[in-house]
């Protein structure tokens, strides 16, 4: 790779959506920039190569969004996510600068290379809320990169912030590369690091072992080192440290980055026990997408981190398979013995579901009466050989952690003070509006809009 | 033991399964569903069978966008690699429905066979006439009707043509029907003449080559990140410079049945206008193709199917050249020898027809036709919204 200049105006840490609008913005506005991507040119754009669409805003129909999005259906959407999982609104300035300025996503992005997929398209999931870049996330990275790269954006990959240094004058970086360590200077500094889902050790200290049982769905670059940087440099902390966006996944993932592939489509159609051969939770409870999440949170906190999704060849039939093979067995006992599971537990535990199945009946909306814990919808009684599994992990698309920015993106200390020179920008500050809650597509919105603000502010903060 | 033999039934085994593997992950994902028909006709399947397999391999155009796109391609660990995969498949396709059926397990599209066959054509026909014309009249000048006739007679010309012609087609025709029922049952209770009809869209404009708008992928760099439609404008120079080339012959047939004059026809005449084009319109299509194949990102490209690409894209490059420089050279001596090699090359290129490259458009309209007649099936199935 080339060598990391000394010195640049602003120093984009991250590769991913935010990274890449920031940098975008910081060069169109004057200033010298250079981005750090922890990953190889082949993997890079964090967490958004995985990505495929933008919440926006918007009044009416438009090519690549139906119906209409209006600010105050966006806010109560975001009041509702946020006010479930913690009681505390998110930060009302942020939620509504991300409300008005997602509106002008689309058109910033389309200026900037990337292509949306019409919203008539009957091929995408039904959305008025969202718009879909065509060919996915990844289509998204590469068209911005090569914008970024067009505009003289300096972009170097394999590239690591390791310490951040505020004490004396301008910022600085020291970046690790596989040719050792540099520090380099720099007038502003934009952090879109993302989260801290890929240490482990961090996750362990807030999970304990289950920790060990989570597959993480993106970037093994989240490292959290910069987000731990910044608190110990005083920002303050916003979301919890405790919580991930999690879904339910095929427990044989690749450890990282396997995205949206191995999530399980089918775990309200069967029944789901513990290693142990036990139900746990109503498989019916969630049969939308919110299925997905439910399920993540709930296997998270199964003992060893990892639970059976259970099926027969009748149930088999209504929904998408694993890309991964089922384990079957003609039996349910020789199935458990494939899962390592104890036979006789996982015979009882089917026996007693069909048995309350069989006697107690199943009502309206297929309602399984007489079962514990309940299903209360799909019930169907295991029957048919071959009977399946898929093991299921917590799959970990974020941690929910950030640190505290102002409308400008600064990055504020405990006493609400910004630190000078610095910015943030993605999933780094995503928690100021989330809070713990998530919303499909605004993770990107927020990229986008607080990218372009960090951009924006950083280069003038830079030129000032 | 060794592994220098190969076993073509492993690797068949090899290549579907790897295809099929790609594909499942690809409709777990499905992001790419905005470049072509491919993702949208697989989502409708919960499983890939190997029918499935022959029809979504040859409904791909290979514009690669999807691999560009994707965020399981190498280095992955998923290591998804779909134009590659289904080359594979598309080239497995061509060979398990070739006819004579006594070729299906024999023929090797390397491309070597294409343009030894056209090569052949040209000496077997130059030998003919070596033998059975005079060499004064062979390397005289000629001029006025029938110019031609005189080296070559026109009932050889038709004859000979006529004879490649009708085995080429009938050739082509039961690959085709084999094909079409390789793919499965085709869906009931379609309105054909409305598949018709989008299959005719797709084959005149090329939409599933268009990336969706984006264009196909050739390689990194560039303005566009190394999409653009070049490569779809160049198969389109080819494939209406070839329609023009038609046009010539039909109008020149015309001509000599209809109002008895005979080839060859004045410069500005209807014939050499529209054969001019076409030939000018081939060499630009296959030149330009051949330049972006070898300049192409290597990794979503099966070398094992480029052979027989580059032999198609030269054979037919020769055929232009040659009936160009026949236009220009009708008039010296040079015209015998010119004649006799471009008649030479295109029996060639016919003759091969059905057992390389060009097998590619026939199979694609007939993948194009099933999912034109899925969609139709659907949409009468589906409720209104």
């Amino acid at each position: 790779m080339t060598r990391v200049p000394r010195d640049c105006d602003v120093l984009v840490i991250g590769g991913g959506n935010a990274a890449l609008c920031a940098a975008i913005s910081a060069r169109r506005s004057g200033a010298a920039v250079t981005l750090l991507e922890g990953a190889p040119r082949a993997l890079r754009g964090g967490n958004a190569r995985h990505s495929r669409n933008f919440r926006v805003m918007h009044p009416g129909p438009t090519p690549w969004t139906r119906g209409s999005y209006p600010a105050e259906d966006y806010r109560s959407d975001l009041d509702a996510v946020t006010d479930a999982a913690t009681g505390a609104a998110a930060d009302g300035t942020l939620a509504r600068m991300l409300i008005a300025d997602s509106a002008g996503i689309i058109d910033w992005m389309g200026r900037n290379g990337v292509r949306f997929q019409s919203g008539a398209d009957d091929c995408l999931p039904h959305s008025r809320k969202t718009a879909f870049f065509l060919g996915g996330g990844k289509a998204l990275v590469n068209a911005l990169y090569t914008t970024a790269e067009g505009l003289g954006v300096a972009i170097h990959y394999d590239s690591e912030a390791c310490a951040l240094h505020l004490k004396d004058g301008l910022p600085s970086v020291t970046v690790g590369h596989p040719k050792g360590l540099q520090v380099v200077r720099a007038r502003a500094v934009v952090v879109a690091s993302g989260g801290f889902q890929a240490n482990r050790g961090w996750l362990r200290d807030e999970w304990g072992e289950a920790a060990d049982g989570f597959v993480i769905r993106g970037t093994p670059h989240a490292t959290g080192t910069m987000l731990k940087a910044l608190l110990a440099e005083g920002a303050q902390p916003v979301g919890a440290a405790g919580h991930c966006h999690m879904v339910a996944v095929d427990g044989r993932s690749p450890g990282f980055d396997a995205g949206i592939v191995t999530r399980l489509d089918g775990i309200p159609h069967g029944i789901v026990v513990n290693r142990d051969g036990r139900r746990f939770a109503d498989e019916g409870s969630h049969t939308g997408p919110t299925r997905f999440s439910v399920w993540g949170d709930r296997v998270a906190r199964c003992p060893g981190g990892v639970a059976f999704s259970i099926f027969d060849a009748a149930s088999e039939a209504r929904f998408r398979p694993s890309i991964f093979p089922a384990i079957r067995a003609d039996g349910i006992g020789e199935l458990a013995g494939k899962l390592g599971i104890d036979p006789a537990a996982l015979e009882a535990t089917v026996g007693s579901f069909n048995a309350a199945l069989g006697s107690g009946g199943i009502g309206a909306d297929g309602f399984a009466m007489g079962t514990e814990p309940p299903k209360t919808r799909l019930a169907a009684p295991l029957l048919v050989p071959p009977f399946g599994a898929y093991p299921v992990r917590a799959g970990v698309t974020s941690t929910c952690l950030g640190i505290r920015v102002d409308g400008k993106a600064r990055v504020l200390r405990d006493g609400g003070q910004p630190i000078c020179g610095v910015f943030a920008a993605g999933v780094i500050m995503a928690p100021n509006i989330l809070g713990r809650g998530y919303l499909a597509g605004s993770a990107m919105s927020i990229g986008a809009v607080f990218g372009r603000i960090a951009g924006r502010e950083a280069a003038a903060h830079a030129l000032h | 033991m060794p592994c220098t033999e190969d076993h073509p039934e492993d690797i068949a085994a090899d290549i579907m399964a790897e295809a099929r593997r790609a594909l499942e992950i690809c409709n777990a994902c499905q992001y790419c569903n905005g470049y072509c028909a491919v993702f949208r006709t697989l989502k409708a399947r919960r499983q890939v069978g190997t029918a499935d397999l022959l029809f979504l391999a040859n409904l791909c155009h290979n514009c690669r966008s999807c691999y560009h796109a994707c965020q399981y391609a190498p280095p992955h660990a998923f290591g998804v690699n779909l134009p590659k995969s289904l080359s594979l498949v598309r080239q497995r396709s061509y060979r398990d429905h070739a006819w004579p059926p006594l070729l299906r397990r024999r023929l090797r599209y390397t491309g070597r066979a294409v343009v030894i066959a056209t090569l052949l054509a040209v000496e077997v026909l130059t030998l003919a006439a070596i033998l059975a014309v005079p060499a004064g009249t062979l390397l005289g000048r000629h001029s006025g009707p029938g110019a031609f006739y005189r080296v070559v007679p026109w009932e050889v010309m038709a004859g000979v043509a006529g004879i490649v012609m009708l085995w080429s087609l009938l050739a082509i025709a039961l690959s085709v029907a084999a094909f079409w029922r390789g793919m499965g049952p085709a869906p009931a209770g379609v309105s054909l003449p409305a598949a018709l009809r989008d299959t005719v869209l797709d084959v005149l404009t090329l939409r599933n080559l268009g990336g969706g708008g984006a264009g196909c992928y050739g390689r990194e760099g560039g303005r566009e990140g190394g999409l653009s439609q070049t490569r779809r404008r160049f198969h389109h120079a080819l494939f209406y410079s070839v329609a023009l080339c038609f046009a010539s012959t039909a109008v020149a047939t015309l001509y000599d049945h209809l109002f008895g004059w005979q080839a060859p026809y004045p410069v500005l005449s209807l014939p050499v206008l529209l054969g001019s084009l076409g030939g000018g319109g081939i060499m630009a299509g296959t030149a330009g193709l051949a330049l972006l194949k070898r300049r192409a990102d290597p990794v979503p490209v099966a070398a094992s199917v480029t052979g027989g690409d580059r032999a198609f894209l030269l054979v037919l490059f020769l055929a232009a050249a040659s009936g160009l420089a026949l236009l220009a050279l009708r008039g010296t001596a040079a015209m015998g020898p010119l004649l006799l090699t471009h008649l030479g090359i295109v029996l060639g290129v016919f003759a091969t027809l059905p057992y390389g490259k060009f097998l590619h458009a026939p199979f694609r309209v007939a993948a194009l036709l099933r999912a034109a007649m899925e969609r139709n099936a659907g949409s009468r199935t589906r409720p209104p919204a």
